[in-house]
């Protein structure tokens, strides 16, 4: 089968689906390849590179269109494009269908199949082909440059003869793909980068990045589970969007740089940083809007333009990053389209295995067969695994906490009423037999026996040696009987009780000694 | 005759033994405790010298002298590491001395029949006041047969239970305090025959104890009968069997245990004993004594979540079914390797076991957290409560090494923190860091609390080769993608980090 690139033929866009190092490999899954002549010019490719790498290049985007049985495209088809497709081609493109009804509905009437890279699901296996982070990396990357080209100073902190420079500081509002990856180049130009996110467990990874997470006050359940949408942001409540303006206000009239790059997926951008904020921020400060596309960010943002408020600062509302780095992205757009080809292609022998049953291929693929397959059924291998529910006591009210306490004590009563019945039944029991004077010394019996329970719970882990050391010295107590022995008339009982005289001794030295040695040894820091 | 001096003495010793084990429930008030303990025990063999042990006091004094000088060679010659055999083998010299004193008062019950059958007055003594022929006899017999002397025939059947008792647990104490201490002390025994650290019985197993301690019931029977004293010798042989069949059945691990255990019988022997001679202190103390070690017998199971029981009788309870096979393999890593990783990490969590014990590796191991302290890092120790071979036997290897206490935490203090560790180095210990207790229903030390090193970021493990621990169990720990095995002897293993690490 044959597999052609068109060029894109919306204004700016340098992007390009097929680079002749993808055309290479993609020869390799037994496909021929073409391209629209020019195609790849924005990008740095040209067409003699393309003809040297064995691609075919077709002169108009009609010939292209028609002649190849699968289209590559980077951004989503225009109407035009779209009606250019035929019974049974396949388009791979960008295609945002839950904002782009009518253009798939148009694709279905064509008989067309298409696969939306933006659609593919985050899985760790679909990584490969997850075109939307690596160009969410290239925008994160190209933010922060082109926020250093607007910005007057340095990112980093210098003491030169000329004066001392302070370090820039970064904001960085939203720590997906984008900005981590502006994160990881503002800290490595040298900034001070602090960064937020709605997801609390994203504060290691931004952490790792060397950025500082700032942390709202805020109880874990109200915080949304990153997991439950497949590692987006999902909307939050009314209440933490308040006290996350409210921390943003804080902390805005030191920002040099604000990033943001809060989406959430086929919704309007957030607002996050307001009229007031920008305000309160420096002259010369810039704001680079990631969001410009659905609305931004910011509220003064106007989208694909450079704009400066009033007080000077800069506000920064491009939509084409990842354009503006051309050879770069399509490199790894082709590259994602590649793979996608690859799953395409188990056999290797250049013919398309539409699998429905693939999780990935099932996800990304919104219309197959003249029918809608948008939105997909979740997919079966969870994105991330979900949070461990926290285990946590529920919160007792003084009542229930008054309840609970009032029949522990009861049960605790109860039990010790039941030990102490049985204890003194046994004990009656006993006296009812025994003559008295063994009583007398039963009850001491008894009495020691309780004294021992209660006192050795007391005693600490640490020092169960000891413990055992010196009730082991003590239990040579039995020296006693030895001695009261051993001045008897009968040479046998003398010999043994001067026996046991000696073995206890030696007990009561020696297990002192060894007990004093390890005390001496505990010491504080 | 009443010693009025001697019984206001006992008080006194009893308190202050009282206030001693109280006293041990912190490091700094223990060290006062101790003193108590001694000189309640001073006080206690003092009253008892001046009072009813008064009677050739000359020979007793030399006989303590001479046991407080081999007592004081024991106890200020042994290593720290060798803490458990000291004291399984002093409790067998309670045992044993309880055995002699139990078999001197029937003797004596003998000899003061005797005495009263020459006289021709009646022996046990008539219900009633005495007599003034007894009385004036009794003036003329030793203290202790005097007071034998003045029993009544009920009383006296007491005295036999009792001292048939304190014979019979004191025999169970010696004979398993000796096979104690060669399992503990292994290779370095210094017994004349060897003993194998493993479980062994002989075969009958648990019905051999069970017909020995049936037989020793029918003896004492027998013995109250009247059947004279070759019953007395009979039991306490058969008690002696018993001691060191029951014991030999358990393997080494569970040593703590048995060791506490046997503490708890020589409190037992002593009280026994202490009826028989109506003696006061000898009841209290051995009370105090016994009940103590049974508490902490029972403490310790509990750390390991394993019946009381099963534990006594020998090898572990019922489990059932394959346990889980373990994939992977263990990687090994050099000194370099763990130096590294040492000095790159924040957060360091110490895992002694009885490996570190063996190797004397403890003065390295502080002299290690000495210099990553001075470094910076946060070092702790965790101890899992029945890590080594006696409970708080670390506590005691780490605190001769002047690794201080503070920084020595329990398990339930420090398992929450092992997530935000950066690296663990578990020296010597096996089953307490088994993962296999909270993930393999079929494991045999399934449900026994464990340390969670594994949720570190890294884990180092020094142990001396590919074997397993003390109870035969493969760990998975071992085999986890972020363990790394440092092979080798614990000590030279961490003398060898020491110049590359700080």
């Amino acid at each position: 089968m044959k597999i052609g690139a068109p060029k894109e033929i919306e204004p700016g866009e340098s992007r390009v689906a097929m680079t002749p190092d993808s055309a290479a490999q993609l020869q390799k899954l037994g496909y021929d390849c073409a391209i629209e002549s020019g195609a790849g010019e924005a990008a740095g490719f040209t067409d003699a590179a393309y003809e040297a790498a064995g691609v075919e290049v077709v002169k108009t985007a009609a010939a292209l269109w028609k002649g190849v049985d699968i289209v590559a495209k980077v951004r989503p088809p225009t109407e035009a494009e779209t009606k250019r497709l035929n019974e049974g081609q396949l388009l791979i493109s960008f295609f945002y269908p839950g904002s782009n009804e009518a253009l798939m509905e148009l694709a279905r009437g064509k008989g067309a199949n298409v696969i939306a890279m933006d659609m593919v699901p985050r899985i760790s296996r679909a990584q490969k082909m997850d075109a939307l982070s690596s160009m969410a990396n290239i925008a994160g990357y190209r933010a922060v440059i082109e926020a250093g080209n607007n910005f007057g100073r340095f990112f980093t902190g210098q003491v030169t003869a000329a004066g001392k420079v302070p370090p820039a500081k970064v904001l960085v509002v939203g720590a997906g793909v984008a900005g981590l990856a502006a994160i990881g180049t503002a800290t490595s130009l040298g900034a001070i980068t602090y960064a937020f996110d709605v997801r609390p467990e994203v504060a290691e990874q931004i952490e790792s990045m060397g950025a500082e997470f700032v942390f709202l006050e805020f109880s874990d359940d109200e915080l949304p589970d990153g997991a439950e949408t497949g590692g987006y942001a999902a909307p939050s409540s009314p209440e933490f969007q308040a006290k996350q303006l409210e921390k943003f206000r804080e902390i805005a009239p030191d920002m040099d740089i604000v990033i943001t790059t809060a989406l959430i997926p086929n919704r309007p951008a957030p607002l996050l940083w307001t009229k007031d904020m920008v305000e309160s921020m420096k002259p010369g400060s810039v704001i680079v809007d990631l969001a410009a596309e659905r609305g931004g960010n910011c509220e003064l943002t106007q989208k694909d333009e450079r704009i400066v408020s009033d007080n000077g600062v800069v506000i920064i509302g491009y939509t084409d990053f990842p354009s503006r780095m051309a050879a770069q992205s399509s490199t790894l757009y082709s590259t994602n389209i590649r793979h996608m080809m690859a799953d395409l292609t188990p056999e290797k022998d250049g013919q398309v295995v539409h699998n429905m049953e693939d999780d990935v291929i099932r996800g990304a693929t919104i219309v197959h067969q003249g029918e809608i397959t948008f939105p997909p059924p979740p997919p079966k291998v969870a994105a991330i695994a979900a949070q461990k529910p926290k285990e946590k006591p529920k919160e007792l009210t003084p009542e229930e906490k008054r309840a609970g306490e009032l029949a522990a004590f009861k049960a605790q009563t109860k039990q010790q009423v039941a030990l102490l019945t049985v204890g003194a039944a046994l004990l009656l029991g006993v006296g009812l037999i025994a003559p008295a004077s063994f009583m007398q010394h039963f009850i001491v019996f008894v009495l020691s026996v309780f004294i021992g329970f209660q006192v050795i719970w007391n005693v600490s882990h640490s020092l169960h040696t000891p413990l055992m050391a010196v009730t082991n010295a003590i239990s040579s107590i039995i020296i006693l009987g030895a001695l009261m022995q051993v001045g008897s008339s009968s040479v046998l009982i003398t010999i043994l009780a001067a026996a046991g005289i000696f073995m206890a001794a030696v007990n009561i030295f020696g297990g002192f000694l060894v007990t004093r040695r390890m005390l001496a040894m505990f010491q504080k820091s | 005759m009443d010693f009025g001096f001697t019984i206001a003495a006992y008080a006194v010793a009893g308190v202050l033994f009282i206030l001693s084990l109280g006293g041990l429930s912190g490091q700094e008030s223990a060290k006062r405790a101790v003193w108590y303990g001694i000189v309640g025990m001073a006080i206690a063999v003092l009253a008892t010298l001046i009072g009813p042990g008064s009677g050739l006091w000359v020979l007793s004094i030399i006989l303590i002298a001479a046991g407080a000088a081999v007592g004081y060679q024991l106890a200020t010659k042994v290593q720290m590491t060798q803490m458990p055999e000291l004291v399984a083998i002093m409790h067998s010299l309670v045992g044993l001395a309880a055995v002699f004193v139990g078999f001197n008062a029937h003797i004596e019950i003998g000899r003061v029949a005797e005495i009263f059958a020459t006289n021709g007055l009646p022996f046990p003594q008539p219900e009633g006041p005495l007599s003034d022929e007894a009385y004036a006899l009794l003036g003329t017999l030793s203290n202790f047969a005097e007071l034998i002397g003045k029993k009544t025939a009920v009383e006296i059947g007491i005295l036999r239970v009792e001292l048939a008792l304190g014979i019979w647990i004191g025999a169970v104490t010696f004979t398993g305090s000796v096979v104690a201490y060669g399992k503990l002390s292994g290779n370095s025994s210094k017994l004349p025959f060897k003993i194998d650290t493993g479980a062994k019985q002989l075969p009958g197993g648990h019905l051999l104890n069970a017909a020995a301690a049936a037989a020793s019931v029918i003896l004492l029977v027998m013995y109250l009968g009247g059947a004279g004293g070759w019953t007395l010798v009979l039991l306490a042989a058969l008690a002696l069997f018993i001691g060191y069949h029951l014991i030999m059945g358990i393997g080494g691990a569970d040593m703590p245990v048995v060791v506490s255990m046997l503490n708890s019988y020589s409190g037992w022997a002593a009280a026994a004993i202490g009826f028989s001679l109506g003696n006061d202190l000898l009841i209290v103390v051995g009370a105090l004594v016994g009940s103590s070690g049974a508490i902490l017998s029972y403490i310790m199971c509990k750390a390991m979540n394993r019946s009381f029981i099963s534990v006594i009788l020998g090898g572990f309870g019922g489990a059932s079914g394959e346990q889980q096979a373990i994939e992977g393999e263990q990687i090994a890593i050099d000194a370099d390797g763990v130096a590294q990783a040492l000095n790159e990490a924040d957060s360091v969590i110490i895992v002694p076991g009885y490996g570190m014990a063996v190797a004397q590796a403890q003065q390295s191991v502080s002299e290690l957290t000495r210099k990553m302290r001075a470094a910076g890092k946060e070092v702790r120790f965790a101890i899992h409560p029945v890590a080594g071979r006696l409970p708080g036997h670390m506590n005691v290897l780490l605190a001769e090494a002047k690794v201080p206490y503070d920084i020595v935490l329990e398990m339930d203090e420090i398992n929450e923190d092992f997530p935000d560790t950066d690296v663990v180095i578990v020296i010597g210990s096996n089953d307490i860091v088994n993962p296999a207790a909270q993930d393999d229903p079929n494991s045999p030390i399934a449900g026994m609390p464990v340390l969670e090193v594994w949720k570190a970021k890294q884990v180092f493990v020094s142990k001396r080769g590919q074997g397993t621990g003390y109870s035969g169990i493969e760990n998975p720990l071992f085999f986890k993608d972020n363990t790394r095995m440092f092979y080798g002897d614990a000590k030279a293993s961490i003398d060898s980090l020491l110049p590359k690490v700080g």
